[in-house]
């Protein structure tokens, strides 16, 4: 547990110093959002009916933005080679970076999304399901992200390949967190969709950081 | 446990190189003709569909082909499991050859199902099918596959990476397939395994079920060929294989 901390600290550390980059996936989520209402040049009634599918499908696309950051810089000065020999379980260390990472990422994403929501005339009394489907979702997402991100560390070119590997997996995500919102918005019952989602949660976590630490490795040999 | 010789051969390319000149020209052989007795079969012999009429007809071609390339992707995954697990690479030469495979036969399972969507459900492409986007999605997958693939230099980390993402995939197949299943299909439920019996009359089962036999050995016929010449790429100036060019020149 005292790497799993030391580890989340120190990725904490050196995502703060690096400030500017986090701002890269908001600033990209801000204007996906602004862009579909151009495109479409929707009324209000048409707009609530967009909305929602579009600040998910943003949510998934900026949150691919910031995966570069995720294993590459560490493995590029060695220091991810140095955490897979210490004495500690690769999926330990894989899992508090994969934290790590989703808080400085998906956390300001997600506290901007029940803003843009508000901007698409989605109800007010629908943001609460809609940020508890976002949370309940962040974990499976970014262990999708970052196994995305490992499998692609060894790749110099890898970004433009993540996102052909990642969002075919999303799918369920976008499926059962957009139909949350939708139900809550027309006031139905919505715990079938976020226990789905929280079981998608479990699932993710559970399995995920070996598949993400035996593609690390891989790519580190 | 002692296992038999015979399955510690199929580790061996020399030895699965020869067994695959052996069995491909059977499997290819009895599946064109299984193919070609099913298509004249359901195409020509077998009445048309009380509803839909001769469109029904795609029936024989079009689950056919959706099915070989949810197979294709189950050995892609179990190669790749095996060839991961215990680095065997004659079992990533096999998932390699597999997925190309399955790619284009989900991508005929939705042209074939457009096809037949038009005169039935009146459009080519309906986006709220599950059974279309769970097909699309597998397709994509195919083609993450190969991408990844394609971006490595290093023909043994291609092997490692793709087959840890083969077996990702294939965890996540039926979570997508039940997930998407959540919209109402305009698809028609399976025929085959419907309540009580096949919905279908013997006149119109045979051809379909040889059709299900035809396409599959022909997807194995083309893995082993694809294997052969997968093997040939990797396994380059080896002694076995120049010996048997040689033979085989002679």
């Amino acid at each position: 547990m005292n790497a799993f901390n030391a580890v989340l600290l120190r990725d904490l550390r050196v995502a703060f110093r690096r400030w500017s980059e986090l701002a890269h996936p908001l600033i990209f989520f801000v204007i996906v959002v602004t862009l579909f209402p151009l495109a479409l040049s929707p009324t209000a009634a048409q707009l609530r009916e967009v909305g929602i599918g579009v600040l998910w499908v943003a949510t998934l696309l900026s949150s691919l933005l910031a995966l570069d950051g995720l294993f590459r810089s560490d493995a590029d000065d060695g220091s991810l080679e140095q955490l897979l020999l210490a004495p500690v379980p690769m999926t330990m260390t894989v899992l508090a970076k994969v934290v790590a990472h989703a808080t400085v990422t998906l956390l300001p994403l997600l506290c901007l999304v029940p803003l843009s929501a508000l901007s698409f005339n989605i109800p007010l009394a629908a943001l609460p399901t809609l940020a508890l489907a976002l949370v309940l979702a962040a974990p499976t997402l970014s262990v999708l992200v970052a196994l995305g991100a490992a499998l692609t560390v060894s790749l110099r070119r890898g970004g433009s390949i993540v996102g052909l590997l990642v969002l075919p997996l999303t799918g369920p995500l976008l499926i059962f967190g957009t139909r949350a919102t939708d139900l809550s918005v027309n006031g139905e019952p919505t715990a079938a969709p976020l226990l789905l989602l929280s079981a998608l949660a479990v699932l993710a976590v559970s399995l995920g950081p070996f598949a993400i630490a035996a593609a690390v490795k891989v790519g580190l040999e | 446990m002692k296992l038999p010789r015979w399955f510690h051969q199929l580790g061996s390319p020399p030895y699965v190189y020869r067994l695959a000149e052996a069995l491909a020209p059977w499997l290819g052989g009895i599946g064109l003709a299984l193919l070609a007795v099913g298509s004249f079969w359901g195409l020509v012999v077998a009445p048309p569909d009380y509803q839909q009429g001769d469109s029904a007809r795609i029936i024989y071609i079009h689950p056919q082909t959706a099915y070989v390339g949810m197979m294709a992707y189950v050995v892609l995954a179990v190669a790749a499991g095996i060839g991961y697990v215990w680095r065997i690479k004659l079992a990533h030469a096999v998932a390699v050859s597999a997925a190309p495979i399955g790619a284009w036969f989900t991508f005929c399972a939705l042209v074939t199902g457009a096809l037949w969507g038009r005169p039935t459900w009146g459009t080519y492409w309906q986006w709220g099918d599950p059974r279309i986007m769970s097909e699309a999605l597998l397709l994509f997958l195919f083609l993450g596959y190969l991408a990844l693939r394609g971006a490595f230099d290093d023909r043994d980390k291609a092997d490692r990476v793709t087959a840890i993402l083969a077996v990702v995939g294939v965890v996540n197949v039926p979570i997508i397939h039940y997930s998407v299943e959540w919209w109402n299909s305009l698809h028609q439920t399976s025929t085959l395994f419907a309540d009580g019996g096949p919905a279908m009359t013997a006149d119109m089962l045979v051809p379909f079920l040889i059709m299900f036999a035809g396409f599959t050995l022909t997807f194995y016929w083309l893995l082993l060929r694809r294997l052969q010449a997968e093997i040939v790429e990797r396994e380059g100036s080896a002694r076995w294989l120049r010996e048997w060019l040689a033979e085989g020149a002679r």
